[in-house]
Formats: C-alpha cells, sequence, structure tokens
C-alpha cells in the first residue's frame, strides 16, 4: 500500500498492479475502479469473490492479479472473506505465520450480489465486525447474464426484463443507507470517473480496522448501451448531476465528498445512454424527464 | 483411556477438540445444537482452544469453513437436514477447492411435512457432492469417525472435506459409554494439519477456486476430484488400520457382522443397522444363516469390498432409510450398480422404511428375512415395499376423525 497520504492526483500510485488481457467488457467502469482501488490497496489482498462479471477476471490457467483470489458463490462471499479472516487471525494469533504474512480480505461483487441474494451475509459480516473491505461494482442490473433489472437498476431503466417504454418500475435501493444502518467502520460511494475522490477513500478504508464498504459505480457500454469511450463521461456526468453522491459514512456521521454546484441537468446523464432512449424516442417524455430531475433535486435538498 | 457417557452429539464434539480443531463456523439447527453447544461452552471457559463463529446461515457456514480450510487452518462444523439442503450449493462448491475438513451431519427428515426424527434423505442429496461420507451406528463411531475423517481428508492423496454421518435422535441424543482416546495418542494418530501450500500467505500469491471454461478443462478437475475420492478407499483402509493399532479399535470401510457363513444378509447404514443385528442375532438363534452388512463408507463407495462380502450370498434385504421420488430407495440401486451382471450375485430385496424416525420392529426384520428366503429360493426378487402397517394407518385415520369431529364441533367447514 502507498503510505502517503493521497492529496492530489499526482499522488495516485503509478503501479499498476491489475494485469490486461482480460474478460471483462471494452470501457467497464467496474474494472476501471477496480484498477485503481487495488492500486491502493496493494498486493497484500485475497480478493474473495461471488458470482458476477469479474468472476471471469481469473478464468484457469490465467489470473490479473499479484496476490489472492478465492471464487465463492453468488450469496456468500462475505462469509468467504469471513473464512479467511478468521483463518489469518488463528494463524497470527498462535504464532504459525508472522504478521509479515497477513493480508486484507477483499470481498468482490457486483450489485446482483450485494443488493440482493447476498445482503443477509453481508448485514451478518458487518454485525460480526468483520474485518474485511468490502467492493461492489454497481453496473445497475444483472450485467454478466445480459443486463436484467436488479435491485440496483435505477427507476426507468430499460433493462433486458424490462423493455416497455416505462422501463424498470422500481427503484434504485439505498445500498449505501442499508450498510450504514449497521453501523460499520466506513461505507463510501465512489467512481473510477473521479480516481482522486476514490483513491482517499481507499485509503482511508485502508487504515480502518472492522467492516468497511464501497460502493463503486461502473459505467457499463454493454448494459446501459453507450459507446464504450464514453464511459469516463458518463461516469464524471453521474456525479456532476448529482445521480451519483459521492460521500462517506464514517463515526455514525454522513460527510459528501463533492456537491456539485451548479448541477448538470440529468437529461445530459440519461441521453447518452440506450437503457434511457425511450424517455427521448419517439418523442421527449418530459413529465418522466422532469420526475427523476425531481427526485435527484429531493436529494440534494436534504444534504446540507 | 477412560470411558464416559456421551451422547452422539457430545461424541462429535469431543472428537472436534481431540482433533484440535483451530476453527468451527457454526450455525444451529436441531437435533445438532448440542455440538456447537458444547465446543461453544469448552471455549468460552478455556477448556479448549478453538474459535468458533455463528454464520447467518448454512450456505455461508459452509462457505467460512472452506475458506478457513483454504488459508490453512483445520476446520470442523456441523448441521442437520434442512440446513444441510440450504447449504447444499456450497456443499457441491467446496470440494472442488480440495479442501479438507470435517461436517458432522445429524440426519434428520427433510420436508416436506417439516419434521424433526430421522431418516437418510438429507444425507443422500449430498451424496454425488465429492464431500466423502461416512455413517456411523454408534456414539463410539461418532467419535472415532471424527478422527479418521480428518487423517483420511487431509492426506495429501485425497484432500477433499469429509462429511461424519450419525442419526439424529437415536444416536444425537442418546446416551453410551465411549472410550476417551488420551491426547497424546490423538496427536501420533492426527498430525497437525499440514496444507501443502494451498494456503492464502502475503509472500505465496495463489488464486483458489477460478472458473475454468469449456468443457474440457471442467471435465479435467472433476475427473481428478472424482479420481481422489475413489483413492479414498485404499487410504481409507490404510487410515482405519492405522487408528486400529493406535487405539484398538477396528473400523473398517464396511461392517460385516456373522457374514461368513450367511446365505441371506440385510444391508443397511446408520444407527438402525443396530436393531438388524439385533434380529440377525435372534433369528441364529432359530437356525438361520444370516447377518448383516453395513457400509460405514458410503463416498466413495467400497464396491471391490462389496462385491467380495455379497457375491455368493443368496439374498441380500436392502432397507433404505431414504426415498428418492419416484424411484425408491437410493442405496438399493447403488448396491444393484455393484452387484449386476457378477456371477453369483444375489437377489436383491428393497424395502423402504425408517423415514422420519419411524420404527423398523423386530418383526418387520423377521418377515423381511422370510420374503428373502422366498425370493432366494424362486430366483425372483418382489416388487420394492414401502415399511407401513396397517395399524399405522388406522392410527393415522383415527387422527384425521378426530380432527374432524373437532373442527365440526366448534364450528369450522367440514
Amino acid at each position: 500500500m502507498n503510505e502517503s497520504a493521497i492529496r492530489s492526483l499526482r499522488d495516485l500510485p503509478s503501479s499498476h498492479l491489475l494485469g490486461a488481457g482480460t474478460a471483462m467488457c471494452a470501457g467497464c467502469g467496474g474494472l476501471e475502479a477496480l484498477h485503481e482501488i487495488y492500486d491502493v490497496l496493494g498486493r497484500k489482498t485475497v480478493f474473495v469473490n461471488a458470482a458476477g462479471c469479474m468472476t471471469l477476471l481469473s478464468t484457469y490457467p490465467f489470473t490479473p492479479f499479484r496476490s489472492g483470489w478465492l471464487y465463492t458463490s453468488m450469496a456468500s462471499a462475505p462469509a468467504g472473506a469471513q473464512g479467511v479472516r478468521d483463518a489469518l487471525d488463528i494463524l497470527l494469533a498462535k504464532g504459525r505465520i508472522g504478521p509479515q504474512e497477513d493480508m486484507t480480505a477483499v470481498v468482490l461483487t457486483g450489485d446482483g450480489a450485494a443488493y440482493g441474494m447476498g445482503l443477509s451475509a453481508t448485514s451478518a459480516a458487518i454485525e460480526r465486525n468483520l474485518d474485511f473491505l468490502y467492493v461492489c461494482y454497481d453496473n445497475e442490473g444483472y450485467g454478466n447474464t445480459g443486463q436484467q433489472a436488479s435491485g440496483a437498476t435505477p427507476h426507468g431503466a430499460r433493462t433486458a426484463t424490462t423493455t416497455s417504454a416505462r422501463g424498470y418500475s422500481g427503484y434504485k435501493k439505498d445500498l449505501f443507507a442499508i450498510w450504514a444502518a449497521h453501523k460499520p467502520a466506513y461505507v463510501a460511494t465512489v467512481i473510477g470517473a473521479e480516481p482522486l475522490d476514490l483513491a482517499k477513500k481507499i485509503q482511508r478504508a485502508a487504515s480502518l480496522k472492522g467492516p468497511r464498504l464501497i460502493i463503486a459505480l461502473a459505467p457499463c457500454p454493454t448494459g446501459w448501451d453507450f459507446d464504450p469511450k464514453l464511459s469516463v463521461d458518463i461516469g464524471r456526468l453521474a456525479v456532476k448531476t448529482g445521480i451519483w453522491p459521492l460521500k462517506e459514512y464514517v463515526d455514525g456521521k454522513v460527510t459528501h465528498t463533492r456537491v456539485p454546484h451548479p448541477r448538470v441537468p440529468v437529461e445530459e446523464y440519461l441521453k447518452l445512454q440506450g437503457r434511457f432512449s425511450h424517455l427521448f424516442e419517439p418523442q421527449r417524455n418530459a413529465a418522466f424527464l422532469a420526475q427523476i430531475q425531481a427526485e435527484v433535486d429531493d436529494y440534494w435538498r436534504g444534504v446540507t | 483411556m477412560s470411558r464416559v457417557l456421551l451422547t452422539g452429539n457430545g461424541a462429535a464434539a469431543w472428537g472436534a477438540r481431540l482433533a484440535e480443531v483451530d476453527y468451527v463456523p457454526a450455525f444451529p439447527i436441531t437435533p445438532q445444537t448440542e455440538i456447537i453447544e458444547t465446543l461453544a461452552s469448552w471455549y468460552e471457559s478455556g477448556q479448549a482452544q478453538g474459535r468458533l463463529v455463528t454464520l447467518e446461515s448454512e450456505h455461508s457456514m459452509i462457505t467460512a469453513a472452506a475458506a478457513a480450510a483454504a488459508t490453512g487452518v483445520r476446520v470442523f462444523t456441523a448441521t442437520s437436514s434442512q440446513g444441510l439442503l440450504h447449504g447444499m450449493e456450497m456443499i457441491y462448491t467446496v470440494p472442488g477447492w480440495r479442501v479438507p475438513f470435517v461436517l458432522v451431519n445429524v440426519s434428520r427428515a427433510v420436508a416436506t411435512p417439516i419434521t424433526l426424527e430421522p431418516d437418510h434423505t438429507d444425507i443422500l442429496a449430498a451424496r454425488d457432492s465429492g464431500f466423502l461420507q461416512i455413517h456411523c451406528a454408534t456414539c463410539q463411531e461418532v467419535l472415532d469417525s471424527v478422527l479418521i475423517a480428518y487423517r483420511l481428508a487431509e492426506d495429501e492423496r485425497v484432500r477433499l472435506p469429509a462429511i461424519v454421518n450419525l442419526d439424529g435422535f437415536y444416536l444425537s441424543f442418546t446416551r453410551e459409554p465411549v472410550e476417551m482416546p488420551e491426547m497424546d495418542a490423538v496427536r501420533r494418530f492426527l498430525p497437525a494439519f499440514d496444507p501443502h501450500h494451498l494456503e492464502f500467505r502475503a509472500s505465496k500469491p495463489i488464486s483458489q477456486a477460478v472458473a475454468a471454461l469449456g468443457g474440457s478443462l471442467y471435465s479435467y478437475f472433476r475427473y481428478e476430484a472424482h479420481l481422489a475420492a475413489l483413492q479414498a478407499v485404499p487410504v481409507y483402509d490404510e487410515v482405519a488400520g492405522a487408528f486400529a493399532a493406535e487405539f484398538g479399535r477396528h473400523h473398517p470401510a464396511v461392517e460385516a457382522y456373522r457374514c461368513d457363513d450367511a446365505q441371506i444378509v440385510f444391508f443397511m447404514i446408520g444407527a438402525f443397522a443396530t436393531k438388524a443385528k439385533d434380529a440377525v442375532d435372534r433369528l441364529r438363534e432359530s437356525g438361520w444363516n444370516i447377518g448383516l452388512v453395513r457400509p460405514r463408507l458410503l463416498r466413495p463407495y467400497p464396491e471391490a469390498l462389496l462385491r467380495r462380502l455379497l457375491i455368493g450370498k443368496q439374498a441380500v434385504v436392502v432397507i433404505d432409510q431414504n426415498l428418492s421420488m419416484g424411484k425408491g430407495g437410493v442405496l438399493y440401486s447403488e448396491l444393484a450398480s455393484v452387484l449386476y451382471g457378477r456371477a453369483g450375485a444375489p437377489v436383491l430385496l428393497s424395502f423402504v422404511g425408517g423415514l422420519g424416525g419411524r420404527d423398523v420392529s423386530a418383526e418387520e426384520f423377521y418377515e423381511m428375512a422370510k420374503l428373502a428366503r422366498q425370493a432366494a429360493e424362486q430366483g425372483v426378487a418382489p416388487e420394492p415395499r414401502l415399511l407401513y402397517t396397517g395399524g399405522e394407518l388406522r392410527e393415522l385415520k383415527k387422527l384425521q376423525a378426530i380432527a374432524l369431529s373437532e373442527r365440526r364441533e366448534l364450528g369450522g367447514g367440514t
């Protein structure tokens, strides 16, 4: 891990721990975030993975990781981290390994596992005060199976299972609030398109003990239907429009690390993505767009 | 060595204590709870050193167990019935990690109807998973089998997790005298776990349980695990031999009771096999040449040994305390596959009984023996039977009648 405090882009690690040539799609916002997170965390990590896109990172006999990897199942990656952490603690306590052999258990899952099937395992890991890091790459749908709607899908988005002009009828679950309600050591939202904010948060998380949970919004060219070259732009717009608030929870307090002002209209973010094209074509659905804008405005009205 | 009175659950906990397990991920379920409560109390009071963590489900419990084993510690865990089924995704997943640990399953019949007493449908659902399976009939066997299971699972020719199975209630809550092995002897028999470099360490990057895409790669790993499981047959014999040498108790892969001159043989697993033993003794008193064959090792299946014991017999009565819906008894099918087409193979009779803790009475054993003799004489096996008596059916009808009359009395519908 980079020991000195990260204050500017110049302080970001120049190492690139994650190898190239993976099976991820071009422009994958999740992979972008993982690259950045891994560089800050360093080599002494075991990634404990749940079923999702990133399961395909380590396919026999290749892996882009320079440290540990353990695939578990869709629902139980936090329990895998529990087993690894507990075993390392036992080995350390009994003197069977030295402290230099210790590693950080990092759960790596998509939103399908984090918002749904794996939520119970995560909740329990937090209540047991497990010393681990959870990284959720949130591409707002079951991306690996072709972007069906998940608990992370935003209202109105077209997915493979919500194809009508109304899109997804549900509302994106507030996983940040659900996690924070458990009072863990740390919760943060990040995005790969804002690498400095991300690196500061990962560094802060790495300096703490206990459950530390990160949700990285992961612009997904194939699932959200946009040109891969726009991935970073869309990520930045997610922040500038206020749709993806960058914030952290620590010591019982939520702090917004970036307050976009003035906020770019949400339309600018939505119109770049095929999953929202039904809001613009064949005609502009002004009422629906206004509703989405109003929800974002409402959120920020509550931010002091 | 001292003798103490222990329940089957207590014996399982003692097995884990004597194996000096490092880690116990747990989740309570009837009738297994006494095992984890016992271990928890030892760890809390400092009578034994280990760490017990209660997970939020068996699915997570088995994940944590395997992940800890993959990090290089000795792991013990236990479950039952619905819990085993809830964890089934991981039961099928973790043998491929090639991490040795021991899971005690306290057999209990599965829903529906939800119930408490035992049969073996739960454990047989894990049959094809890659877990080794040892089935016990006495409390002594439970304790001994936990120790045997660790040495077998951790053998580098095997490296697969193992399940030690005991029947809920009949064994889990029954106190029997158990010889308590000395710690020094256990340490001689079961040295500290050596993960053979399959472990997470900062200095040694390793990827475990990665995806393998394409049938060829996939098949390679599945065959490897299968061959390792088959390898566990001869390794089991070695381990059981070493156990007998150290402790003087022999636990063969298959127990053959009064079989040498037997013409008819009962074939069962688990605690109810002791009822079959009793029936064998009684029938022998009346001049029958009859015995019992009881596999302890069910996975891997000791096929050669079973052939050696059963070829040349006249008839084998397979009593399945499980039910594969739409097929019948699982042990029957398995045994048929071992004996089919072999010269001198006995006639096989199939009975399903003892579901949900239903007794298999002495009279039923005698009746099954009679049917076996007939079948041997005629050379034709009768149709498989589900053990259920007219008396039981009458009792059921009576209950229904009472419930109906109560409902009418209380003004409910018909």
